[in-house]
């Protein structure tokens, strides 16, 4: 399997020309595994005239799903007994959450996917780690929220996990002046999602008036900045607040979703999202669905080599954003790196939401 | 106690299953206790058994009862 080799080298070292044949080569490959082994994914194809072997000649040729469908079908690859653990989307009231299937296979390849960028951030020793997110998130083992998804899989980067807030949210202060006692001179990760975490810990530390002092820290958070943008938050003024009440310099966001988890893209010292080797981002015009070049901004879709168990390996987001560059980033990664810049409205999205696309 | 022993009763332990369904052959998610979050206490049980302090590629390569034996024995210790 080709995700499985390049597991074996670096996240950011594939330049486009050896990239794009690799990733179309794992993309066709999960097309004709989806064909065969997803009914809705098969009429998808059938629909649009692919035929055996299902290669396409191109990246931007692959067919794609959106989102709102995992909420409607149960789109799974594989049998109801091997089905080992379900992911909701945590869906606001009245929504019908995405429900994701996995098998051992692919819940391992998120695993390891994951680990295998994040150890280029933080190297390979496991870190003390401080959740900043209450331990409730995580109970119900078999069918995690892709809030209790995330935190588990970037808690296998951890060792001695400490959760910093109580279970209605406010700060659990006996624990994190522990924990800073414990590892303030040590390299610890904190993690959370970025609302959360600008809302219930940054806000409610600077209320006590409390400091906390971890020089070698890292700060990583997921999440958009909707929410925030209405408080007048942009990611400028959430580094230097974090900086300040943690002490710290290293603070990262990364963009990624329940529907490919363990597909992260790292934001990079120079705030830009990096693609890593095992998936990619292109842009699409609303409406026209064309593929937008480098600095145009429309729809985000991501695809990912990861998901087998359920045909989430090239998914239409309702996120806007642009593509900056690709192997040129000042940082030296090489890959796409892009930003995202806000959500599309739902009405304007339905159009194409509640239909398969087809790609032109 | 041999090491075997002892791992077994860690697995055991960390798992919450029954000593004697700890084979060389169990694997990583492929019973409900065996899940990423037992996982995780799995790998801070070892390193409190064994003291030892096991890196990410460890935790990831853990896939089996079997493997954990391969991994353990990069840190001298030995199962025979
Ligand atoms: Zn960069």
């Amino acid at each position: 399997m080709i995700l499985t080799q390049l597991l074996q080298g670096e996240p950011y070292n594939l330049q486009k020309q050896e990239k794009q044949p690799i990733l179309l080569e794992g993309l066709n490959e999960l097309n004709a595994w989806h064909h065969q082994n997803c009914t809705e994914y098969s009429n998808l194809l059938d629909a649009i005239g692919m035929e055996p072997p299902w290669y396409t000649k191109s990246v931007t040729e692959t067919p794609y799903l959106t989102v709102p469908l995992f909420k409607q079908l149960e789109l799974k690859s594989i049998s109801e007994e091997d089905v080992f653990k379900v992911l909701h989307s945590s869906g606001t009231t009245g929504q019908t959450p995405s429900r994701i299937f996995l098998d051992r296979d692919t819940a391992a390849l998120q695993s390891k996917t994951l680990v295998r960028i994040m150890q280029h951030w933080l190297g390979k020793p496991r870190r003390p780690m401080l959740i900043l997110d209450h331990p409730g998130v995580i109970k119900d083992r078999q069918a995690f929220t892709a809030r209790g998804a995330g935190i588990q899989g970037i808690s296998f980067m951890g060792r001695n996990h400490c959760y910093a807030l109580h279970e209605d949210m406010s700060l659990n202060l006996e624990a994190i002046i522990k924990f800073e006692q414990a590892h303030s001179h040590e390299p610890v990760l904190m993690f959370g999602f970025t609302f959360m975490v600008w809302v219930y810990f940054l806000q409610a530390l600077q209320k006590e008036g409390i400091k906390l002092n971890f020089p070698k820290g890292f700060l990583l958070h997921s999440g958009g900045w909707k929410k925030l943008q209405d408080q007048s938050v942009d990611n400028s003024t959430f580094k230097q607040e974090a900086q300040q009440l943690l002490g710290l310099n290293a603070v990262h966001n990364f963009y990624g979703m329940v529907e490919q988890i363990g597909s992260i893209f790292v934001e990079c010292e120079e705030g830009h999202l990096h693609t890593p080797a095992y998936a990619d981002v292109l842009v699409r015009e609303p409406g026209s669905w064309k593929v937008l070049n480098t600095g145009q901004t429309g729809l985000l879709q991501l695809v990912s080599l990861i998901p087998k168990s359920y045909p989430g390996h090239s998914l239409l987001t309702e996120d806007l954003g642009k593509i900056l560059g690709e192997d040129s980033c000042p940082c030296g990664r090489a890959g796409k790196y892009f930003l995202v810049e806000g959500r599309m409205k739902r009405t304007e999205v339905r159009g194409c939401s509640d239909t398969y696309n087809v790609p032109t | 106690m041999t090491n075997t022993e002892k791992l077994q009763q860690t697995f055991a332990t960390a798992l919450a299953i029954d000593i004697n369904r700890i084979t060389d052959e169990l694997a990583y998610n492929s019973i409900k206790e065996w899940d990423s979050t037992a996982h995780m206490i799995l790998v801070a049980e070892l390193e409190a058994t064994f003291d030892i302090l096991l890196d990410t590629d460890d935790i990831i390569d853990m896939s089996s009862v079997a493997e954990s034996k391969r991994i353990l024995a990069k840190y001298d210790l030995r199962f025979d």
